[in-house]
């Protein structure tokens, strides 16, 4: 691909794509630590997710500045232009992925606190999948590659079905067992919020579609 | 988005330029709708400016040019034998880069084309002046002083002044080679707003080096290239999601 002819626009361009991509490196620890803490116990995973939360709030905040002045100063256009846009909607997509890894270290910090639940295999699983999405919507973002995000989007119905049989187990359990409902409850929190990590990680794939051919393939019932 | 008229206002069937044995223009094909503002880009040599004086047969003053094909204005073939060159330019004015106002006074500079055509009546001449001046949005800066020189008016009211003469007769197209480059930013805005304001009433082709200024006054640019038409299109489809990996390039800042 041509480089810019003026190198430090190009290397503002660079620092961009690299804020994002550590953005999402963070968040995808997050993801595998907080549900790591639920799974295992472990509360001082939690508390890494919480230290994390700081780093990649402070990367949202740099790269919308960086964004902000890119606008201001180049004028980007074309795929520049397309690049500024996806960056500033993905941005919000990572930062909410890491909000959620911290929902759920409070959920396993409360959680590790009570006597230990049966933890069910699709649990981890879910929390696979939805760092998996996000990773590959990332590696779409990098590579420019539309297949890839469009497999993204179509692997969310994976997540989807996944969560909706956790509900219903969970549901069975409380049902069956009151003690549990409080805990219960509380995991089924960490479910829901798994899959809202899969939908950000749906929402970035599409903005990688956008980024790379132009087209938005968001909501196509609305147009 | 206007609706693109039947006929475009212009229509350029498979037009080559020579200068001696250098080709300028290469086998261009394009149409140009009525009442639009259509930006001609790309860097300089690629042949813009030697497109944009074709459309009024200005190349014809340049010795060694040579043409082939066909430019139409509604249909009539502008180098067909018996068009009067004259009553073209009238139809097709045109706006240079450097303001060339005549050491004249204000008011005689716009009656300059009308007296050339034989309007004499003062009251009509007044009236026509007045006309322009307002259509080139200077009318107020300069009513109380139209005796004066049209050399003391600063640069961006003096190109001003050359739009309200290119408009004082009435054309029907407009061609503006780099209209606003020597103005500083409040005079080239006034110059964009103009534009706006004269796209209701004529077509307006632009060549300009400001990617900025194409995308904000024009509704199609054309991206020229070693004298090649790379690609024509909306301009805001040529500035967020072009088809031409060139264009691409070159609206992005990556050529050279």
């Amino acid at each position: 691909m041509a480089t810019h002819t003026d190198r430090a626009y190009e290397r503002d361009l660079n620092k961009l794509r690299e804020g994002l991509l550590a953005m999402g490196a963070r968040v995808e620890a997050m993801i595998a630590e907080c549900v790591l803490s639920v799974v295992q116990r472990d509360s001082r995973l939690a508390e890494h997710v919480l230290k994390s939360d700081v780093a990649v709030n402070r990367l949202e905040l740099e790269v919308d500045d960086l964004c902000r002045k890119i606008i201001a100063l180049r004028q980007p256009a074309a795929s520049d232009l397309r690049l500024i846009t996806t960056a500033v909607k993905i941005v919000t997509d990572l930062e909410r992925v890491g909000d959620l890894a911290v929902n759920i270290a409070e959920r396993a910090v409360d959680l590790n606190k009570s006597e230990p639940m049966p933890i069910y295999d699709d649990l981890p699983r879910l929390a696979q999948l939805a760092q998996e999405q996000l990773q590959n919507a990332l590696e779409a973002f990098v590579k420019g590659d539309v297949e890839q995000a469009e497999r993204v989007l179509k692997s969310d119905d994976f997540l989807d079905a996944l969560f909706v049989k956790l509900f219903n187990d969970l549901l069975q359990l409380m049902m069956e067992d009151s003690k549990t409902i409080r805990r219960a409850t509380s995991l089924l929190f960490v479910a829901k919020h798994l899959e809202r990590i899969g939908d950000h990680a749906t929402n970035v794939a599409e903005m990688v579609i956008y980024l790379v051919k132009g087209t938005d393939v968001r909501h196509p019932r609305s147009r | 988005m206007s609706e693109p008229a039947a006929r475009p206002k212009l229509e350029i069937r498979d037009l080559s330029i020579h200068y001696g044995t250098k080709t300028a223009v290469k086998n261009l094909n394009l149409a140009i709708a009525e009442r639009e503002v259509l930006a001609l880009i790309g860097p300089s040599g690629c042949g813009k400016s030697t497109f944009l004086r074709c459309l009024n047969r200005m190349n014809e003053l340049i010795p060694a040019a040579r043409q082939d094909g066909h430019v139409l204005l509604d249909g009539q073939d502008i180098n067909a034998r018996g068009v009067d060159v004259v009553e073209l330019r009238r139809r097709v004015g045109m706006v240079f880069q450097k303001s060339n106002p005549f050491p004249k006074s204000i008011f005689e500079n716009v009656a300059y084309g009308l007296r050339v055509a034989g309007l004499n009546d003062k009251a009509e001449l007044a009236l026509r002046v007045e006309a322009s001046l307002q259509h080139a949005a200077l009318w107020d800066e300069v009513k109380d002083r139209l005796g004066e020189s049209a050399l003391s008016l600063s640069g961006g009211q003096q190109q001003r002044l050359c739009i309200a003469r290119a408009l004082a007769v009435e054309p029907e197209v407009v061609l503006m080679d780099e209209p606003a480059s020597a103005l500083d930013p409040l005079s080239t805005a006034k110059i964009e707003e103009l534009m706006h304001e004269l796209k209701a009433r004529y077509t307006i082709v632009i060549v300009t080096h400001n990617m900025q200024q194409a995308a904000r006054v024009s509704d199609q640019t054309a991206f020229f290239y070693m004298g090649e038409l790379i690609e024509v299109g909306a301009t805001a489809q040529i500035f967020t999601n072009p088809g031409v990996k060139r264009t691409e390039d070159y609206v992005t800042g990556k050529f050279g």
